[in-house]
């Protein structure tokens, strides 16, 4: 999609003031708590820190494209169903997030999800149930 | 896990808004928008500790695309969470009392520019020296003291009480044990920084939208600076995207947003930067404790004397409450016979202080289950021993007047030995490993409401719709302790429907019947009550209808699996909707209310109206670390915690809570901590430099929960988000003294700390020395006869 937006603007800002999409959370906008992670080109990164013009001819997915026809990503489906996501605020980022390690290496140990998820600060759950239900999307989903 | 007939309570469902919240759909405030939004900030002090001269603020207003700037002087109405203490204004006029007291509010087209004209407002300061530490503040005067309308110094309050014979405990102790503690504030940091939306429509009404925990006392708050009607205001609690106290009371933006926009009649929206969030604060109070504690040689605690010192910050806020319960409840857990406790809480020129999960009892709790821990040991005893012999009992009332009703904490504290092998690790592992026990107790709701009042706490509305559709209307907001999907489960359960079918709408002041807030841990307990009795009404009203249906006696009949049927014949039934269909033919539209109001407490001394709850929660946690002896890092392996929530509505959402307590025990044991500097500025106000536990630090945790089925809670349930933080802060400690010999007294633990102990370097922690006002005296038996519910 193409849209004109101001240069200054950080991909955050682009996402969820011109775009409407505010899926995308924020806990600082300083890079420092993951909160705002969205894929690019499938790579996990802060979108307050990329310009919104750096992301220009990528391919941005955000939370609100994780469903695909109708249906919940089974790392969504897993959180849902593990109650994951407390106040919910830290949560797309981490399924982004998770999603990309997923995509890169479908069957993680636990130390890899932790690994992978470090950068992204959950205050209410203790990350026990998320990395539960990252671990049982893992399984659920066999090689495919 | 018993089930005992219900067909909701205790399954393990997703909530009701888990697959919302996993796909971006749940609007928190800062995702509301709306057209001709306008942008609003605050401009803060610099200064710990000032007057204000004079503020000019015609530069701002000249500035292109700012459209109001206000002051002090447009909100000069003071106000403060408990009607004894309003001290504060929503933007300070005279004098500025922390580094970020805010003092004026810019609303502009768009951030940037409300930025800029922050830039232009002239304030002339004049620097006063800052009282930063509590023994400064205990004995302040002239320009040192920070508010003039207290009595004495810096001394917000000082409290003083003696129950049952603590003379006489002391003198037939075989051992007097007396020892300090320290624990650092920390903050709750919410990833969800705090936002507000306000609109002053045409129509002279007011709507509100923030991310609070207690609605109910914002729109007080509102309706009391703004010199609105609370019938012109409408609070909507947005979800809250974390809270864990930092967001129950009425804050400078959110009444700045609500004046901004009554002057500029446009919606006018403010979301705080996260450094902001740092000095806004209202988190966890430092305290330095003393506890002095007489026991026999067999271990039995004959009488104890507790003091705690509590450094405020510049204002009130929920104080008042705060330094009671540093007191309350060390009577809860251990049979106390004779009970001295002595608090104060001042104020300092740093941002203000309040409840924090577990407010005011995890500072005391820390430095009990450690005094306790070192008890044991000098008398040659097990720890776990030593407290098993004298766990409060079921049915008995303390030696301060707080009633008892269930406790599981005895079954919590086997099940969690025998699972964790206590008796084979306890001081049997190698050096550098350790661990280490501890038990608590937390209320389930405050027994009485923030300002003084006969009415419900908590009202829930039931409204049935002819298609079988049933909507719960409750004040409660959901912070993301699943309160909206323990509403929709009691309904369902009672209904015997999916909890699919039921709509919750909630927290919302024009549509919703007044919940006090989520806050002291009281939701299910009281909203659960609340809708199981509106329930019953709506029920007697469809049973009467299905009776004559059916032909079947009413109280043979019973609602389940969307049906109302014979409970012999279970063929003979019809379906709740067209139940629904037929009591609405009969009566009228369909709709109940059902309210609760907790029972009445039996002490009756001033100062008893903090510490009493419907029930207590307790909570044992065994915790094994490991401690490196040349770097002092502690990291620990593994954390058992055992909870007794009366009843487990839904286990998974329980373990949640459990967990993320225990979480962020962790971060408030080993890393968490608000300090400042000289200047009055924080020395640590990002999340990269405030150090909080990842997902790398975080251990596996095992949670045991224990039923008890408290007749006070609905379906008997009691509380379970703060109580499971409690005992991990201590436990941690005494598994660090297991593991390498050296007990820190200070929150939280260090590094630099560990190392200074073990070079025999660690001061023992000062308290100052003050004189409290003479003790309340009070003897169990003094107060009022309460019925046991059975
Ligand atoms: S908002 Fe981007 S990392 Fe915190
Ligand atoms: S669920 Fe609340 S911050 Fe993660």
């Amino acid at each position: 999609m193409e849209i004109a937006s101001e240069t200054a603007k950080t991909l955050l800002e682009v996402l969820r003031e011109d775009l409407g999409l505010t899926g995308t959370k924020h806990g600082c906008e300083l890079g420092e708590c993951g909160t705002c992670a969205v894929l690019m080109d499938g790579k996990p990164v802060l979108s307050c820190l990329v310009l919104g013009v750096e992301a220009e001819g990528a391919d941005v997915a955000t939370i609100e494209g994780m469903m695909q026809g109708g249906q919940p990503h089974p790392l969504q489906r897993a959180f849902a169903d593990l109650g994951a996501a407390q106040c919910g605020y830290c949560i797309p980022g981490i399924l982004l997030v998770a999603k990309a390690l997923l995509d890169s290496n479908p069957h993680p140990g636990r130390d890899e999800i932790r690994e992978m998820l470090s950068g992204n600060l959950c205050r209410c759950t203790g990350y026990t149930k998320i990395l539960d239900a990252v671990e049982m999307a893992a399984k659920g989903r066999g090689d495919l | 896990m018993s089930r005992q007939g219900f067909s909701i309570i205790g399954k393990a469902l997703p909530k009701i808004d888990a697959m919302a919240k996993c796909t971006g759909e749940t609007r928190y405030a800062d995702d509301l928008h709306f057209s001709r939004m306008v942008y609003a900030k605050l401009l803060r002090s610099p200064h710990p500790h000032a007057l204000i001269r004079a503020i000019r603020t015609e530069r701002a207003l000249s500035l292109e695309g700012v459209y109001a700037v206000i002051t002090g002087r447009d909100l000069p109405v003071r106000y403060g969470i408990s009607p004894a203490t309003e001290d504060e204004e929503a933007l300070a006029s005279e004098k500025v009392r922390f580094v970020g007291d805010p003092v004026a509010g810019v609303a502009a087209a768009s951030e940037t520019v409300a930025e800029k004209a922050l830039g232009l407002i002239d304030v002339d300061y004049e620097p006063l020296r800052p009282v930063l530490s509590v023994e400064e503040a205990l004995v302040a005067e002239g320009e040192l003291r920070i508010h003039s309308w207290n009595r004495r110094a810096n001394i917000q309050k000082a409290v003083s009480f003696e129950f049952g014979d603590v003379e006489q405990g002391f003198e037939q102790a075989d051992h007097i044990f007396d020892e300090t503690f320290f624990y650092e504030g920390n903050t709750h940091l919410p990833m969800e920084q705090y936002c507000a939306v306000a609109f002053y429509g045409p129509d002279g009404k007011l709507t509100l939208w923030s991310s609070t925990q207690t609605p109910h006392y914002l729109h007080r708050a509102l309706s009391k600076v703004l010199g609105l009607p609370m019938s012109r205001i409408r609070v909507i609690a947005t979800p809250v995207g974390g809270g864990f106290g930092g967001k129950s009371e009425p804050f400078s933006h959110e009444i700045c947003v609500a004046k901004l926009s009554m002057i500029t009649g446009r919606p006018v929206k403010i979301t705080l930067t996260r450094e902001e969030c740092f000095y806004v604060h209202r988190g966890r109070h430092p305290v330095k404790m003393r506890i002095k504690t007489g026991v026999k040689s067999d271990g039995t605690l004959q009488a104890m004397h507790f003091q705690s010192f509590l450094d405020g910050g510049g204002y009130s806020s929920y104080g008042l409450a705060t330094v009671y319960y540093t007191g309350a409840l060390q009577t809860v857990v251990y049979k106390l016979p004779g009970y001295k406790f002595e608090g104060v809480r001042v104020f300092t020129n740093k941002p203000p202080c309040g409840p924090k999960r577990g407010h005011g009892t995890p500072q005391p709790r820390f430095a009990v289950e450690v005094h306790l821990d070192a008890i044991a040991e000098k008398l040659g005893m097990d720890p776990i021993e030593l407290r098993l012999k004298q766990l409060v009992e079921p049915n008995t009332v303390t030696v301060n007047g707080l009633r008892i009703t269930t406790t599981g904490l005895r079954e919590c504290i086997e099940r969690l030995a025998a699972k964790a092998e206590w008796k084979k690790k306890f001081r049997q592992l190698p050096y550098g490993q350790g661990i280490g026990f501890a038990s608590s107790a937390y209320i389930s709701g405050a027994g009485l409401p923030i300002y003084w009042n006969d009415m419900p706490h908590s009202g829930v509305q039931i409204k049935l719709d002819r298609g079988g559709g049933i909507t719960a209307f409750c004040g409660s907001i959901d912070i993301g302790q699943g309160s909206d999907s323990i509403l929709a489960y009691v309904v369902a359960e009672e209904f015997g429907v999916d909890p699919a079918d039921v709509r919750v709408v909630t927290a919302d002041t024009d549509l919703t019947p007044v919940d006090l807030g989520s806050y002291s841990s009281r939701v299910t307990v009281m909203t659960g009550n609340a809708a199981i009795q509106a329930c019953r009404k709506l029920k007697d009203t469809l049973l009467r209808a299905a009776a004559d249906a059916l032909e079947i006696p009413a109280d043979d009949l019973e609602f389940a699996e969307g049906k109302v049927r014979c409970r012999s014949f279970r063929d003979r039934a019809i379906s709740f909707v067209e139940c629904v269909q037929k009591a609405e033919a009969k009566f009228g539209t369909l709709g109940a209310m059902g309210s609760y109001r907790p029972p009445k407490h039996p002490a009756n001394y001033r100062g008893s109206g903090v510490g009493p709850t419907p029930a207590y929660s307790y909570s044992a946690s065994i915790v094994e670390l490991r401690c490196d002896a040349d770097s002092a890092e502690v990291k620990v392996d593994k954390v058992w915690i055992a909870h007794d929530c009366g009843r487990a509505f839904n286990p998974l959402l329980v373990e949640g809570q459990v967990e993320g307590s225990v979480y962020m025990a962790l971060g408030e044991a080993l890393m968490e901590e608000q300090v400042f500097r000289k200047s009055g500025l924080h020395k640590l106000p990002s999340m990269l430099d405030y150090k909080s536990p990842t997902a790398l630090e975080m251990p596996e945790v095992e949670t045991i929960l224990v039923e008890t089925n408290d007749p006070e809670g609905p379906f008997g349930a009691k509380e379970a988000g703060q109580g499971p933080l409690l005992p991990v802060i201590p436990a941690v400690t005494n598994a660090l003294y297991d593991a390498i010999g050296v007990r820190i007294h200070e929150i939280p633990i260090t590094p630099d700390k560990v190392l200074r102990a073990l070079e025999g370097r660690l001061k023992p922690v000062s308290v100052p020395s003050f004189e409290f006002p003479p003790p309340i005296r009070w003897q169990p038996g003094e107060g009022v006869e309460v019925q046991q519910k059975s």
